[in-house]
């Protein structure tokens, strides 16, 4: 069977040739067109003046348009409607779009942009947390508390209290394919658009809206993406609005890619985050009670930021058991760059925050770190609980019962109830939909601070088998016995756990499409929601329409995500692409081949159910049919051979207003051992060695799974240690390249690097063969890297080492410094 | 300029009337349709762009973002499209890189495998600093090294050969002459290039342009007249002798890499890290020199070394200490129609130490970059040269450091009794590379390192292994 088999990436033999088409290297008709924009160079201000005239008469322009050109929607925001294409009369942070260069090729309409001759009067921007508590400025009211249990009794109650707060930045995304689109006008006012989106349906609708037409009249295509990483949910907007709306005016094809400063300079990054935490604990490091306050740095608009923030906050207790929390976040509106979704999208945050507390409390005690956070950890899964159903021999158990309680998501306003204003295919419309349902748990379950029951949890054991693995307790004497003996460099050693709950908090978004033909020759093409942006998610996929149809992959065509195949897609976001897309294709696989059984069978006088699909061969009785004959045997007798397939994630339920339910469908898990040297003199730092166990489930590739582990590890560790972003006093953001702005490079990969997934592993949910959601949480083993220096730090004198993030060398050095006593 | 040529991906092209601010990058996608090399960064950063370039001196990884067609004058280009044999056989490092999985979504891939395939033809193993041009930022990048690993040990297919083989006999028989006009000048002698360059003195001279290439790609500056220096033999060589090392200003930094290995071997480690393969390839001693930046890495370590500046103007020569050529940030000692020919530096000992801060180790611009140079006689100190980048808007010596430690005991009492002098010395800026503070604490305690390497032991983390 082709599921579990460590196949390559389907698309690696065009990758390793140059062959492999992105957007920017589509054929495109004679004529066509290129944008780029011009950007405010304020980072609050009115617009006093705009002259464009030396911009038009620009040597290759063909148009040139403002806010006020636009005939329709001037509006590009995944949520409330704050993120105009081109801003009206005020800018709101360095880096905002003015106005549109429509030019004949890519160079010329960038030296255009910058002929243009704008007046802005400046207004006071808002630039940092403080700056932005200081004058409210805010999204949604007020900040959203979340919790349970006591938390200012047990804090009076503890035996130790301790009370301090840690600096979290942004990241970068830096997709090496930057941000890009294509449009080619059609008959009739009709567009096609090409777009390096993880969210086809988004940019089919924000650019149905731009062009005043229904969404039919829109078809939005993406074959891949070169990295998305969540820079590409939301950000793709202005890009493909941009270019449709030129091809409206211009009646030529429009292509836009931002140059990579532009793009790092327009498009929203990962939140930075200040988590002040106070938590009170016993003398063995349990603790009895958290109080955090988050606050997320959201940039100008709202964008995704709300579900970001609740993400965060429904990650603050990671791996751990808190029976007294309070969680606290403030979502804060400044005049940068409008913060969007990023692998993990919060959790990261939130996770850091808890990680941090862990790492603080064994400091006071003067223990290993790894005992606290042990000793802390939610209770093992029950046993049975761990095993689920077995297997029915297609491998998978009775389809999932619908869910318990049917809810309302849409439409308070009345009975009709409908807003088509909506953006409600995305993660930003959660402000504007109706809570959910919260699910009371069972008595003696342990709940997460938001009163979900954790019956999944399986880290005792990774982290058993990790230690071990790792050799983590020896290597721990011999760090110490190191640090004993070197004054210079001192090493640290950390292993931190992954708690990840999987499932879009939006819970409507939870559900998938895909359609599947199966041709006369007995060759497959299938299509789903998904978007492939490097993960894997197509040959995931193939392999489960290939075990359903008991063919080889080569079978299987594995065709671009189309909205006017399978319509209505939620973004290829939240780890969920697989999960989803997996049983909605194994659905329509389902549908075909039970058609076909049927018809077999009847050939033979048998039942359906005794046809066999295996081996590329149908057999019934003693007959035995090429899957192609089989096919034809099909279209022959009459039998639709095309079917559409549709999943939605069960048992999940979710009041976000009360902060109390069952967002997740379930937690994937893993854990990461990181050693680390520093230098004193300069803080320079270097990751020695990674080892790191995850749990992938029953995976459906553990080669792709390992990819997005050791990939996903390097990026974590990176976002903590050398990416750093640094804005100016005025607002404009100063690493806007890879020149000032360091991603992880070959050499800075850990020199011995142990991955593997976890081999019990086995998803008790009715996911798609058992396996588990792997694109986000091994992000976050990264932060094994940030608490192993906070070790090597601590090797410096008594203090405690406080040590923000990125711990670039700078700040490794002045903790190292605060740590010994000089500063 | 007349006419240039080159063979792309083994076909021979020529090409006429170009303006001279062309990249590869821009006229590979666009012009010929070759869409596998990708843009990524479009400032030599990321290496997406990478492709081989063949010359008489062999193959190398450049990249084509900055890489503007002039450069190709004589040159064989292979790109992605060309690293796969005629009859469609995959390369080793292609296969091992599907067999690997190190390719995710692929669109730095073609780099890497272009990079790649360069290090397997020059049969070079230590992929680390092979690949540390090429970003990637969905793998971390270690199923890329093992699949590097897996090719090395396979032989060079055949057709990797053949540009060598081209540019030696076909290419160079062909080629018309290249010669200039008034806008563009590709001179093969120095004195062509002083006599042009003193009826041209608004002209800009290019050497590798991986600065120049961001004017065009960045600034987006339209460069006439423009001359090209990478064809001059003459200007491209480092002579060492019992004297002395004279390094000609067109030297790649490659070059000074591979020459200073056993005579400097600090100075060679700082060259690896001060930029990746496809830049060191590509950059020149004499534009790391000469664009005055404050941060640029190769000054420090030369100013230690006692070097010194030869300029040219026309006919006339004139030497000055390298130190004395940085007049403050932005502005040189250079004359209208002068340009920086040589640097010299004497034999010596080698007592020199680099010590590189950047956020990133390799391929990163330094916050810091330090260069000691300090002898010690019986325990004293009798001579001391320490130089520095990114601590004032130039190149700058810490004399007053030097002073206060000459003659002195060499003791960690000495280093800290200089404290003061530090700040005689330097007025660091914060940016956004390190703060001011950093700066002033780091370069302080470098001074210890030099002292804890000079009594033994291991003072680097780059040292440490698991």
């Amino acid at each position: 069977m082709s599921v579990t088999k460590p196949l390559p990436h389907d698309a690696a033999l065009l990758h390793v040739t140059g062959q492999a088409r992105y957007i920017d290297d589509i054929p495109v008709p004679a004529g066509s067109l290129s944008l780029a924009f011009g950007l405010s160079e304020t980072a609050h201000g009115r617009i006093v003046s705009v002259d464009l005239e030396t911009v038009r008469t620009a040597q290759g322009v063909v148009d040139v348009f403002s806010a006020a050109d636009l005939p329709f929607a001037n509006d590009v925001s995944p949520s409330i409607h704050d993120e105009p294409l081109l801003a009206t009369d005020t800018v709101h942070y360095i880096g905002q779009p003015i106005f549109c260069v429509v030019a004949t090729s890519h160079l010329a309409a960038r030296k255009a942009v910058r002929l243009a001759q704008v007046e802005i009067e400046a207004l006071p921007a808002i630039l940092t947390i403080d700056e932005a508590l200081a004058a409210d400025s805010r999204f949604e009211s007020g900040p959203v508390v979340w919790g349970k249990g006591e938390v200012e009794a047990a804090l009076a109650d503890a035996l130790h209290v301790i009370e301090d707060s840690i600096e979290i930045g942004g990241q970068e995304h830096f997709y090496l394919e930057g941000q890009s689109a294509l449009a080619l006008p059609q008959e009739g006012g009709d567009m096609v658009v090409h777009s390096s989106s993880q969210h086809p349906t988004e940019i089919q609708h924000k650019v149905a809206e731009a062009l005043g037409t229904p969404m039919h009249a829109v078809r939005v295509e993406v074959r891949r993406m070169g990295g998305g990483f969540g820079g590409k949910e939301s950000q793709g907007n202005a890009l493909a609005v941009a270019c449709a709306v030129a091809a409206r005016r211009t009646g030529r094809a429009c292509k836009m890619r931002y140059d990579r400063d532009d793009d790092m300079i327009v498009t929203g990054k990962r939140h930075d985050f200040r988590i002040a935490y106070r938590a009170g604990f016993d003398g063995d490091g349990r603790l009895l009670a958290v109080d955090f306050t988050q606050y997320a740095r959201c940039g100008w608009a709202q964008d995704l930021s709300l579900p970001v923030a609740d993400r965060a906050m429904l990650h603050a207790d990671n791996a751990y058991h808190l029976p007294n929390v309070r969680i606290t976040s403030h979502r804060l509106k400044t005049n940068t760059q409008s913060a969007t979704a990023f692998r993990g999208f919060g959790g990261p945050q939130g996770m850091v925050g808890i990680e941090r507390v862990m790492d603080h409390v064994a400091h006071v005690l003067g223990v290993d770190p790894l005992e606290v956070r042990v000793r802390n950890f939610y209770a093992p899964a029950p046993v049975e609980r761990l095993g689920g159903a077995a297997p029915s021999p297609l491998g998978l158990g009775p389809m999932a019962p619908p869910m318990a309680t049917p809810r309302r998501y849409l439409g308070t306003k009345d009975a009709s109830g409908l807003d088509p204003d909506l953006d409600v295919a995305s993660r930003g419309a959660v402000g504007e939909l109706a809570p959910g349902e919260a699910v009371p748990a069972h008595d003696g379950v342990q709940t997460t601070p938001y009163g979900m029951e954790v019956t999944d949890f399986v880290l005792h054991e990774i982290v058993q088998e990790l230690v071990e693995a790792s050799d983590y307790r020896a290597r721990r004497d011999a760090v110490a016995a190191w640090n004993a003996a070197n004054p210079l460099l001192k090493k640290g050693i950390a292993l931190t756990p992954v708690k990840f709950g999987i499932s879009f908090t939006l819970s409507h978004l939870n559900q998938a499409g895909a359609l599947v033909h199966v041709y006369q020759d007995g060759s497959i093409h299938m299509n789903h929601g998904g978007t492939e942006m490097g993960q894997g998610l197509f040959q995931k996929v193939a392999q489960v329409a290939a075990a359903r149809f008991g063919v080889g992959l080569e079978a299987v065509k594995i065709t671009a995500t189309d909205t006017g195949k399978v319509p209505n897609t939620s973004a290829t976001a939240a780890s969920s692409g697989s999960d989803l897309n997996g049983m909605a294709v194994k659905a329509a696989c389902d549908t075909i081949r039970g058609r076909m059984a049927e018809h077999i069978a009847g050939l033979h006088q048998a039942q359906a159910a005794d046809v066999v699909f295996e081996e590329s061969q149908v057999r019934v009785g003693g007959e035995s049919y090429s899957f192609a004959e089989a096919a034809q045997l099909c279209y022959l007798g009459r039998v639709s051979l095309s079917a559409t397939g549709f999943y939605k994630t069960p048992d999940i339920s979710w009041d976000r207003l009360k902060g109390q339910g069952r967002p997740f469908y379930y937690f994937a898990y893993g854990a990461a051992a990181t050693e680390v040297v520093i230098d004193t003199l300069t803080g320079e730092n270097r990751i020695l060695r990674c080892d790191i166990l995850h749990d992938a489930g029953a995976s459906l590739n553990p080669a792709l799974d390992i990819g997005q582990v050791e990939g996903g590890y390097v990026q974590g560790a990176g976002w903590l240690t050398t990416e750093e972003l640094v804005w100016d006093n005025r607002g404009a953001l100063r690493t806007h390249a890879p020149s000032t702005y360091k991603i992880p490079a070959c050499s800075d990969r850990p020199e011995v690097f142990n991955v593997a997934l976890w081999q019990p592993g086995r998803n008790r949910e009715e996911t798609i063969y058992r396996s588990k959601a792997v694109g986000e949480p091994p992000l976050m083993l990264g932060i094994s890297a940030l608490m192993a220096l906070s070790h090597a730090v601590s090797a410096c004198g008594d203090a405690y080492p406080a040590l923000d993030a990125p711990a670039t060398a700078e700040r490794v050095l002045r903790a190292a410094m605060r740590v010994g006593g000089a500063a | 300029m007349s006419e240039i040529a080159f063979l792309l991906n083994g076909d021979p092209v020529v090409l006429t009337d170009l303006a001279p601010t062309i990249t590869l990058l821009d006229w590979l996608r666009e012009t010929r349709g070759l869409t596998g090399t990708k843009e990524g960064c479009n400032e030599g950063d990321c290496g997406a762009c990478t492709v081989m370039v063949t010359g008489n001196d062999g193959a190398r990884a450049l990249n084509a973002c900055i890489l503007l067609l002039p450069q190709l004058h004589g040159k064989a280009v292979r790109t992605v499209e060309g690293i796969a044999g005629p009859d469609g056989a995959l390369h080793p490092v292609q296969r091992e890189m599907i067999d690997h999985h190190g390719s995710q979504c692929g669109f730095c891939t073609p780099g890497f495998i272009v990079s790649m395939a360069v290090a397997h033809l020059n049969g070079r193993t230590d992929h680390n600093d092979q690949l540390a041009g090429n970003l990637c930022r969905c793998t971390g990048y270690a199923p890329i090294i093992r699949a590097s690993e897996a090719a090395a040990t396979q032989p060079v297919p055949d057709w990797m050969e053949e540009d060598a083989n081209k540019v030696a006999t076909v290419l160079t028989g062909d080629i018309p002459p290249a010669g200039g006009d008034d806008q563009t000048f590709l001179p093969e002698t120095i004195a062509d290039l002083a006599a042009w360059y003193l009826d041209h003195p608004d002209a800009t001279l290019i050497g590798g342009a991986t600065d120049v290439g961001l004017w065009v790609t960045k600034q987006l500056r339209e460069l006439r007249p423009v001359a090209f220096l990478n064809r001059i033999d003459e200007m491209r060589r480092i002579d060492i002798t019992d004297d002395g090392v004279r390094i000609g200003a067109g030297a790649t930094l490659s070059q000074l890499h591979a020459a200073m290995g056993d005579l400097h071997p600090s100075l060679a480690e700082m060259i690896r890290r001060y930029g990746s393969v496809q830049v060191r390839n590509a950059a020149t001693v004499g534009g790391n020199i000469a664009n005055g930046s404050p941060i640029g890495d190769s000054p420090p370590a030369l100013i230690a070394l006692g070097a010194t500046l030869h300029l040219r103007r026309g006919d006339t020569l004139r030497a000055m200490p390298l130190e004395a050529f940085f007049l403050s940030y932005g502005k040189q000692d250079r004359q209208p129609g002068e340009f920086v020919e040589a640097v010299s530096f004497p034999r010596q000992p080698d007592r020199l130490r680099c010590y590189k801060l950047s956020k990133r180790f390799d391929q990163d611009i330094s916050a810091v970059c330090g260069a000691f140079n300090i002898t010690v006689d019986d325990g004293s100190v009798t001579a001391a040269r320490i130089a520095f980048g990114g601590m004032a808007g130039t190149p700058k010596r810490a004399s007053a450091v030097e002073a206060a430690i000459t003659g002195q005991p060499w003791t960690a009492d000495t280093i800290d009794a200089a404290w003061d002098a530090w700040a005689q010395d330097f007025t660091p800026l914060s940016d956004m590379r390190a703060s001011a503070d950093y700066r002033m604490e780091t370069a302080r305690n470098m001074l210890m390192r030099y002292f804890l390497d000079s009594i033994g032991g291991v003072t680097s983390v780059l040292e440490v292994h698991p």
